[in-house]
């Protein structure tokens, strides 16, 4: 069976990470409920004309991909796997409240095509002419992950060689809005770097793209290694922290060889119990990060925390502002991920230095 | 990756009837499920015609037991009732006695209630209940649930009118893998004011009954549909004596990276998915039997389908036919609901008709299978193509 390799990262996150040259250095303090990328100039990678056409979800998966495979010296992959909660959310809205407001007249096709929820991918192959593989995972917080699993598979087999695998996520505000009728958004505005001290039920909705170049042949670029990953669509919360020591058990380890733990807590008074139960107990003496404060609540949040353990592993070193503890500094070699999305579809991945 | 993926199980619910048995008696007798659309209320109604299943939601919840504050999608309500249907013909009565998962596919989720309450959710906190049914995920995690499928592998698919056959495509590899020993694929589709009105915009919905690989076919028929099939290992298989229905022998996914609805001429995309389903099953074009088309009725999709049939097999193009007259086209959920024809054809020898077509094609000369055939079938192919330029096809064979 032969290793998987993250050879290349692209990343458009409410922090301004689509810079590979940076690493959160000039980290943005938001004050809100909902947070939005800061765009890179999506004309250096897409003609203007066609950029315009694009929903925002399409817009950010295609320059992230691009982005991705730049950064791997790739002008092409084998296969594209997309992870995506709502694909392009807004043109879903858009084409429901036509229909709604015109009484089923005078629609127009582009925003139902944008809607489906493969059209990201289909995109990226249309911009890459890219005739290989094409799945799209739509499964809530688990989209991302599912992806990473199915790419996994597949290189671990030596049925391909370069996978561009990829969360994408973008805002919509009817969708927001309703989600802040359910308290599913946060009541009021928050600090980022108070997130977790809130003490309020919901979430900062967000959204982002982070595309990674996968590959079983290790390159100049490589960042780190993908051990293992595991999902769960329902875990109690009582079972997490066995689950992770069991999880580390498949992989011949255990708890104290786990450099860094990675946590998806988003400020949820109701759900971020879940990540104590590793927290405060079998993992507290491991140093602990967090990234949500930095890229919001997405169903594809997830990927931006692979996207953090990438670069933790490549640069070797932990920015001050997603440190949760201060145990470890340096010699980083695994690093665990753990999250889920309000107590259901729990994951955890494993990534190791290479 | 030599290990065996055994079908042991499979459950349906269509317009041509409420589980497996029902589906083979209408699709042996040539009965097709399409008529005007009853249960949504649309200006379209007479320029229309779909495929729909005649259970009421209320009928759903009742076969169901579930308490009438429950936030089912109409998606949900179909994937339960197929996905039960599947674990018992499979006779599984201990969910947890192996490592179970479950991939399901659909393209409209919750959209149902999404387009009924859409603006209602800012007002009425009684309709609030169906926000978080909205995603694509839901109804799978209703029906893992409804399975007892707890703390295991349970994802979604959606790649448009190719996703159940991509849901198969993923279990296969998973039990190749040993990443599961038995898990439950397959997809849900509702109909919706959605996707009427989404296709009525790209102008494919036929006004009367679809004709597919007819020269004068006017497009598809929507229909909603469910279906799920049981994979299980080898190891399951032998350890429970299992009586196998057939194999998943291949499968293949390819992008045709052409246009976002359309397909392209020459099928590149349905031709490489074609070509690849033949290697992983170390088939040559002469080992498959039967095709089951995708086949929609667009002038689009059986011109390119035709094509790129025409280029894997040559000279030699087996008997093929579309199931999407009986049923309309079910979109995501369609792979799994051909998958389940397809199982049935190889256990009867069978091979459907494929109803209302009437004039030859003019790009090509092959020829649908117009009448019920009898011939003994070892293997059969299954096409499934949809927006993005994805394209997949699984073969299914009676020897593993």
């Amino acid at each position: 069976m032969k290793q998987v390799f993250i050879n290349s990262v692209g990343s458009i996150s409410a922090q301004k990470t689509f810079d590979n040259n940076a690493f959160l250095n000039d980290v943005v303090d938001y004050e809100d409920h909902v947070i939005s990328v800061i765009d890179p100039n999506y004309k250096d990678y897409i003609p203007p004309a066609a950029a315009r056409r694009m929903a925002k979800g399409i817009k950010m998966g295609v320059v992230a991909s691009k982005i991705a495979l730049q950064d791997a010296g790739l002008e092409n992959v084998d296969a594209i796997i997309t992870g995506t909660g709502m694909g392009c959310v807004r043109d879903s809205e858009k084409f429901v409240s036509a229909i709604i407001d015109n009484d089923e007249q005078y629609l127009t096709p582009t925003s139902f095509i944008q809607s489906t929820h493969n059209t990201v991918g289909g995109q990226i192959a249309l911009e890459l002419q890219c005739k290989g593989y094409n799945f799209t995972y739509v499964h809530a917080s688990n989209s991302f992950e599912s992806a990473l699993l199915d790419a996994k598979l597949q290189l671990e087999n030596d049925e391909e060689r370069n996978i561009l695998i990829g969360g994408v996520d973008e805002l919509g505000d009817h969708t927001v809005a309703i989600h802040k009728l359910i308290n599913h958004v946060k009541p009021e505005a928050v600090k980022s770097s108070n997130l977790l001290e809130s003490n309020s039920v919901g979430a900062v909705f967000s959204e982002g793209a982070n595309f990674f170049v996968l590959s079983n042949e290790k390159e100049a670029s490589t960042y780190a290694k993908v051990a293992a990953v595991k999902l769960f669509n329902t875990l109690p919360k009582s079972d997490v922290a066995l689950t992770a020591v069991e999880f580390l058990a498949e992989n011949n380890l255990e708890v104290a060889d786990v450099d860094i733990l990675i946590l998806g807590c988003n400020g949820d008074i109701e759900f971020d119990g879940y990540y104590s139960e590793l927290q405060s107990e079998t993992f507290k003496n491991t140093q602990q990060i967090y990234y949500k404060h930095l890229c919001g609540e997405f169903n594809t949040a997830s990927s931006f925390g692979f996207w953090l353990a990438s670069k933790i592993l490549k640069l070797q070193s932990i920015p001050e502002v997603v440190k949760l503890n201060n145990l470890k500094n340096s010699s980083f070699k695994t690093i665990l991920l753990y999250n889920q999305y309000r107590g259901e579809n729990h994951s955890f991945t494993l990534l190791k230095q290479c | 990756m030599s290990k065996g993926v055994a079908i042991t199980g499979m459950g349906i619910i269509s317009a041509i009837g409420n589980n497996v048995a029902e589906n083979y008696d209408a699709l042996i007798k040539a009965n097709k499920g399409i008529s005007r659309v009853k249960k949504i209320k649309t200006n379209h109604v007479n320029d229309i015609m779909v495929g729909e299943i005649s259970f009421t939601n209320g009928e759903f919840e009742q076969q169901l037991h579930l308490s009438s504050d429950n936030n089912y999608s109409r998606t949900a309500f179909l994937g339960t009732v197929a996905a039960k249907e599947a674990i018992e013909s499979a006779g599984i009565t201990d969910i947890d006695a192996y490592k179970t998962g479950l991939i399901s596919a659909t393209s409209v989720g919750g959209m149902d209630m999404t387009e009924r309450y859409f603006y209602d959710y800012l007002e009425d906190n009684t309709t609030q209940k169906y926000i978080e049914g909205h995603h694509a995920g839901d109804s799978t995690q209703k029906i893992a649930e409804q399975l007892g499928i707890e703390k295991s592998l349970v994802t979604t698919i959606s790649t448009a009118c190719s996703s159940a056959a991509n849901a198969i495509m993923l279990g296969a590899r998973l039990i190749k893998s040993g990443q599961l020993d038995r898990v439950i694929v397959g997809g849900a589709d509702c109909l919706s004011k959605f996707t009427i009105n989404g296709f009525k915009t790209l102008m494919i919905l036929s006004d009367t009954y679809n004709t597919p690989f007819d020269e004068n076919r006017k497009g598809l028929n929507l229909g909603e549909a469910a279906a799920f099939l049981v994979l299980e290992s080898d190891a399951v298989v032998q350890a429970e004596n299992k009586t196998v229905l057939a194999y998943v022998k291949g499968y293949g996914n390819a992008n045709d990276a052409y246009h976002q609805t359309a397909s392209s001429d020459n099928g590149d995309g349905a031709f490489l998915a074609m070509e690849k389903a033949l290697k992983i099953a170390d088939y040559t074009p002469d080992d498959i039997d039967y095709i089951n088309a995708h086949g929609t009725a667009t002038g689009n999709n059986d011109l390119s389908e035709g094509r790129a049939i025409i280029r894997v097999f040559g000279e030699n193009v087996p008997d093929f036919s579309s199931t999407k007259a009986y049923t309309g086209h079910t979109l995501a959920a369609a792979g799994a609901i051909e998958a389940v024809y397809s199982v049935l054809a190889l256990q009867n020898n069978v091979i459907y008709p494929n109803l209302n077509f009437k004039t030859q094609m003019k790009e090509f000369d092959i020829t649908p299978q117009c009448q019920l055939k009898e011939k003994p079938l070892n293997t059969v192919m299954s096409n499934s193509f949809g927006f993005g330029g994805n394209c997949s096809t699984i073969i299914f064979s009676k020897e593993q």
